[in-house]
């Protein structure tokens, strides 16, 4: 479904260095990318920001033209094909509406389906079934401006798969979602994905997005894969470490304990970082016998920490 | 091109009905238009009552080349005017979404908050035609009466295509900006508004009348039965639709290469 070899973007960049003068600097953004998506495919994209998730994402739906190397998106170039490819693909954006600002939500999906040229009946069968699933009847007729975030999204998501597309695309969907929008966008995205096999690749900050869409997760840092496999192993690999946060009674030297390291020392807290396998309740009961605990907490590693620290250490992780 | 004309259709169609959402500043902004477009009669009028001859050109005659020249503009200007918000586009990051639309994004740019008032500013220059027509003493040939809509097509077909290049250029002009913008995100973007619009102007008022000499002026010399006061050939008086052509392949191209050259912005 998506092919991407040794894709790469970059960017000239102008800046003045001088009253007159200015140097030319070349921003590589996305660089000796390469990776597949196999038709049915529920595919989690990650990255701390600028590492070039977006860029990917607009190599792919034909808005940029890659530098280097082929993209091909269900057998086509995006950008030299890219009118033949949106009828197949669906995107959204997080952050933008594809939608009409000031039309009712009714009229932005007839005017999608009139630009997507989907055929009257099977358009009111699929508006049916898009509206019962995303709950979208309570403000159909209400203008987008009008929308909340998470009702404008759930619209966005109908606009995007009105002409049933084989391959959808999504930018950051739960970006300033409340939980049950969330929820409601996640469940929603894995029918889809189980009952339709409709291929769906997503750009995400959200760690819970990943935990319960997608099987497989790739990782770009600095404009290149880091990391390309199913979650267990990316927790294995680098996720295992968790941080537990202490606040002991009075301030005090580094804590000694069997198997843990110390990370940081403020006043009274502490920050100790617990190796994968160690059991967070022996820690704590060992802590707890000799000394005096006011508060304790533990922390998963956040996802920008897995991915920094998965590039800073070494390429074994990298992409087989 | 038959897919584009429906797009267009049903695109403009739509705004027109998301317009009549606020019916209130709808009938406002018509009425600011008809009042705008009255003055710019009232301002044509009092220009010939003073001056009944320019140039050598009898009244009706000028007329007749201010007309026909600028109900090609406007014409133009109904269908695809808004097409130089392009950088305005691109910075917002509209374009994207425009992008990943089946349809072509100069449709949907040019078709952006279209509306009916829109066909407003036809009314100046089809007033000054209906004026200058009947004034004119030409003898009327089959040949001059096919010039007439020959050089007014000819003619919006060439401001069209330079709406185009305009646009096109902003792919360019807004280059600069977006990699400032890497680095500053965003703060720096500001200060460049006005360079834009200079360069708007500015691009809008050399180009725009270059080859309009060829599109209406010489036409019109025939229509007229004038002889050229800088001597050029009799031929260039028939050679408007091939420069009409010639500057719409050059906007498609440069169009072409634009959307080849647009680099987005952030995320």
């Amino acid at each position: 479904m998506i092919e991407v070899t040794g894709a790469a973007k970059a960017f000239a960049v102008r800046r003045r260095t001088g009253r007159l003068r200015r140097s030319r600097t070349v921003v590589h953004a996305v660089r000796d990318l390469g990776f597949t998506v196999p038709r049915g495919a529920f595919v989690g994209l990650l990255g701390p920001n600028g590492a070039g998730k977006s860029t990917t994402i607009k190599m792919l739906t034909g808005i940029l033209a890659p530098s280097a190397g082929t993209v091909r998106v269900c057998g086509l170039d995006p950008s030299r094909q890219r009118t033949a490819l949106a009828r197949r693909i669906g995107v959204v954006f997080g952050q933008r509406t594809t939608l009409w600002w000031d039309l009712p939500l009714r009229d932005s999906l007839d005017l999608a389906r009139r630009l997507y040229r989907v055929e009257g009946r099977a358009h009111r069968a699929r508006l049916a079934e898009l509206t019962d699933l995303l709950e979208l009847a309570p403000f159909l007729d209400t203008p987008v401006r009008q929308l909340s975030l998470g009702q404008r999204m759930r619209g966005d998501l109908a606009a995007a798969l009105l002409h049933a597309p084989e391959l959808l695309i999504l930018d950051e969907p739960t970006i300033g979602l409340d939980v049950v929008s969330r929820a409601t966008v996640r469940g929603f995205l894995e029918r889809l994905n189980t009952e339709r096999g409709t291929t769906v690749l997503l750009t995400t900050h959200d760690l819970g997005d990943i935990e319960r869409l997608c099987p497989r997760v790739l990782i770009i840092d600095h404009g290149r894969l880091a990391f390309d496999g199913d979650l267990d192993r990316l927790r294995a690999e680098v996720g295992g470490e968790r941080l537990l946060v202490v606040e002991l009674a009075r301030p005090g030297p580094p804590l000694r304990l069997p198997g843990v390291a110390v990370d940081r020392v403020e006043g009274p807290r502490q920050w100790l970082r617990l190796p994968e396998g160690e059991s967070a309740a022996a820690v704590i009961a060992r802590l707890a016998a000799g000394h005096e605990v006011r508060d304790i907490a533990l922390r998963e590693t956040g996802i920008d920490e897995v991915v920094a620290r998965l590039y800073r250490g070494d390429r074994a992780y990298r992409a087989q | 091109m038959g897919d584009a004309a429906r797009a267009y259709a049903l695109l403009a169609w739509t705004w027109t009905r998301a317009a009549a959402q606020y019916p209130v500043s709808l009938a406002l902004l018509a009425a600011g238009a008809a009042a705008v477009t009255a003055l710019d009669v009232a301002g044509i009028a009092m220009l010939f009552a003073h001056a009944p001859r320019i140039a050598g050109f009898t009244a009706p005659e000028v007329l007749l080349l201010y007309g026909t020249s600028s109900l090609s503009f406007t014409v133009s200007d109904v269908l695809l005017g808004t097409s130089e918000t392009l950088g305005e586009r691109i910075r917002a990051g509209d374009f994207d979404v425009m992008l990943v639309r089946p349809v072509s994004p100069l449709v949907q740019i040019a078709t952006e908050e279209f509306s009916p008032r829109r066909f407003g500013k036809l009314v100046p220059a089809a007033v000054v035609l209906a004026y200058a027509l009947p004034r004119l003493h030409t003898h009327w040939t089959p040949g001059r009466i096919a010039m007439l809509p020959l050089m007014v097509a000819a003619g919006t077909a060439l401001f069209c295509g330079i709406w185009v290049l305009t646009a096109a250029l902003q792919f360019v002009l807004v280059d600069g900006q977006g990699a400032t913008k890497a680095f500053t995100y965003g703060g720096a973007f500001l200060t460049q508004y006005p360079m834009t619009m200079f360069a708007r102007d500015f691009v809008r008022g050399v180009t725009f009348v270059v080859p309009l000499a060829f599109v209406n002026w010489q036409p019109a010399l025939y229509v007229l039965d004038r002889p050229d006061p800088l001597g050029l050939p009799a031929a260039a008086r028939f050679t408007s639709p091939a420069v009409a052509a010639l500057v719409c392949a050059a906007a498609a191209a440069a169009w072409r290469a634009g959307l080849r050259r647009h680099r987005s912005t952030g995320s």
